[in-house]
């Protein structure tokens, strides 16, 4: 083969794998949409939502706690050490709250859940693929969108927000211990700033990133799962994917809202 | 009725259909065979509405099901089943709420209401005793064999009678003893529901114990197809095979035994 056809041929290769990922979003967005047609004309039973909702929200609260408590008890640290010399320790709990509230807490909400609720479901998801149950559903007039996809997605849509809120909580209490029981701030001084200083957009800020980061994970997750192929390797590779494509997503999307919901309120004082 | 004509269908580079033509008859069991890999699961897919053709139609009782998708679809082949290679009986479930599954999720398709429980237990109960798995109602799949597995997939089609029966691979990977034992249950399911049938195998055994016709595939096409004993006759290297492959033509058998049942 000369270089000239390889060229050519390499091209056609670039293009081809283009058409493909381009093809998996029209896939990733027909789930969606089918899905909540699906959910409109027959919402799924109580009794799926309810076992999504258990395993999504109350399964996750150890994981989630550990994980705002600990980046609570580190922000506060490192913000103790950091402030204390500068003569500005008196803004550790505010700083913890803040960081908590618009970034850590949903960000670090979504990385957990991903890993814990998102892989899980892409695995199952691509074992019943990869097992026929799929199709058996399909052959039992089923629509999978409605069975399987409807109750994950309307469970991670509902419990990430309230999920990233327990996570927010923990880490200001991790920062308050550490601060009031180790560096021996006053829980005054460590409350104090706060009223003033946190308003309503922090909140939204948090609520709605974990909101999106909900979605963002249960659809992603689910459909590489429904997209598996290849037997018990391509359940690894789909898993594996879904947790990566899930992080990158979740990073690149905080920047985008951060931005989004931060130019909203400046600009029209939204929120 | 099921009439297919012209089915094309490619994946990737690999043309597996390529213009089939089939009719099967209503209340008749059809065997397709034919090497692995060569489209006779693909086909069955096809026929339930699952995989779409490239090109060509498929009509269940003069509704073009290769045309139609969604509610109108699931509409169209509630009335079908499928048993599948390997069973694909839910993980997640035990073998009643499995086999239950379809009329929970289904009800009465004349009211549109929901079973009483104790109606569907007696179902379940009814499927499973047919399939010789009297008692196994609260174990999971995996605790089963794969032949007991089969059954249970075969049970969880019996308990909501469909008029069309798909069986892919019904005998593959089991033992002689459970796929004989599959071979009658597939023959006392055509009895009992009166269904059309199509069973895709490479097992020609299994082949001539269940099927009224025999069709073999070849090149995406359907190569021959008749009555089993003009069937047998045909001049074909891979036929002659297949049937050289059985020491016994089961047919005897399965007068024998229904000379014991009966």
């Amino acid at each position: 083969m000369n270089g000239q056809t390889l060229e050519k041929n390499s091209i056609f290769i670039k293009v081809a794998k283009k058409l493909h990922f381009l093809t998996a979003i029209g896939e990733y967005t027909f789930m969606i949409v089918d899905t909540i047609k699906a959910t409109i004309v027959r919402p799924p039973s109580f009794y799926l939502v309810f076992e999504q909702l258990y395993e999504v929200g109350v399964a996750s609260l150890p994981v989630v706690a550990i994980t705002g408590f600990s980046t609570g008890l580190v922000l506060a640290a490192q913000s103790f050490y950091q402030l204390a010399d500068k003569g500005l320790s008196s803004v550790t709990g505010l700083m913890v709250a803040k960081a908590m509230m618009t970034e850590l807490g949903p960000v670090l909400t979504a990385f957990m859940l991903t890993g814990r609720i998102g892989a899980a479901m892409c695995a199952e998801l691509g074992t019943m693929r990869v097992t026929e149950q799929i199709d058996a559903l399909k052959t039992m007039a089923i629509n999978p969108n409605r069975y399987l996809l409807a109750p994950r997605f309307l469970a991670g849509t509902i419990m990430t927000p309230l999920l990233t809120i327990f996570s927010i909580a923990m880490g200001v209490f991790g920062g308050y211990l550490i601060s009031v029981y180790f560096f021996g701030m006053t829980p005054n001084a460590y409350f104090d700033p706060m009223p003033t200083h946190i308003n309503t957009f922090d909140l939204v800020t948090g609520v709605t990133k974990g909101l999106v980061f909900g979605m963002q994970i249960m659809t992603i997750c689910c459909y590489k799962g429904m997209v598996t192929s290849g037997g018990a390797a391509g359940v690894g590779r789909s898993t594996t994917n879904s947790v990566v494509i899930a992080y990158c997503c979740i990073l690149l999307t905080n920047f985008l809202l951060t931005m989004l919901l931060n130019i909203l309120h400046e600009q029209l004082g939204i929120f | 009725m099921i009439k297919i004509r012209n089915l094309w269908k490619k994946f990737d580079k690999m043309e597996v259909l390529k213009g089939m033509d089939l009719d099967v008859n209503t209340g008749e069991t059809l065997v397709i065979l034919g090497p692995s890999g060569i489209g006779k699961s693909v086909l069955l897919k096809h026929i339930i509405g699952i995989t779409k053709p490239d090109e060509g139609s498929i009509y269940i009782d003069n509704v073009c099901i290769s045309d139609i998708k969604g509610a109108d679809l699931y509409k169209a082949i509630k009335h079908m089943g499928m048993l599948f290679q390997g069973g694909a009986l839910f993980d997640s479930m035990n073998v009643e709420e499995n086999v239950s599954f379809y009329l929970d999720q289904h009800g009465d398709p004349k009211t549109g209401k929901r079973y009483p429980r104790k109606e569907i237990a007696e179902r379940v109960a009814q499927a499973l005793e047919m399939v010789g798995l009297a008692g196994t109602q609260k174990k999971m799949p995996s605790d089963l064999s794969g032949g007991m597995r089969k059954r249970a997939a075969l049970a969880r089609l019996i308990v909501y009678r469909p008029s069309i029966v798909l069986y892919d691979e019904p005998t593959t990977g089991l033992d002689p003893i459970t796929a004989m034992q599959i071979n009658e249950l597939i023959v006392k399911t055509q009895k009992e529901l009166k269904a059309t049938s199509i069973v895709v195998t490479h097992d020609m055994f299994s082949a001539l114990y269940v099927g009224d016709r025999l069709a073999l595939i070849r090149d995406g096409k359907i190569a021959h197809i008749a009555e089993p004993d003009p069937f047998l006759k045909i001049q074909d290297p891979l036929i002659e095979f297949l049937h050289n492959s059985i020491s016994k033509d089961p047919r005897t058998m399965k007068e024998n035994a229904n000379g014991r049942t009966n």
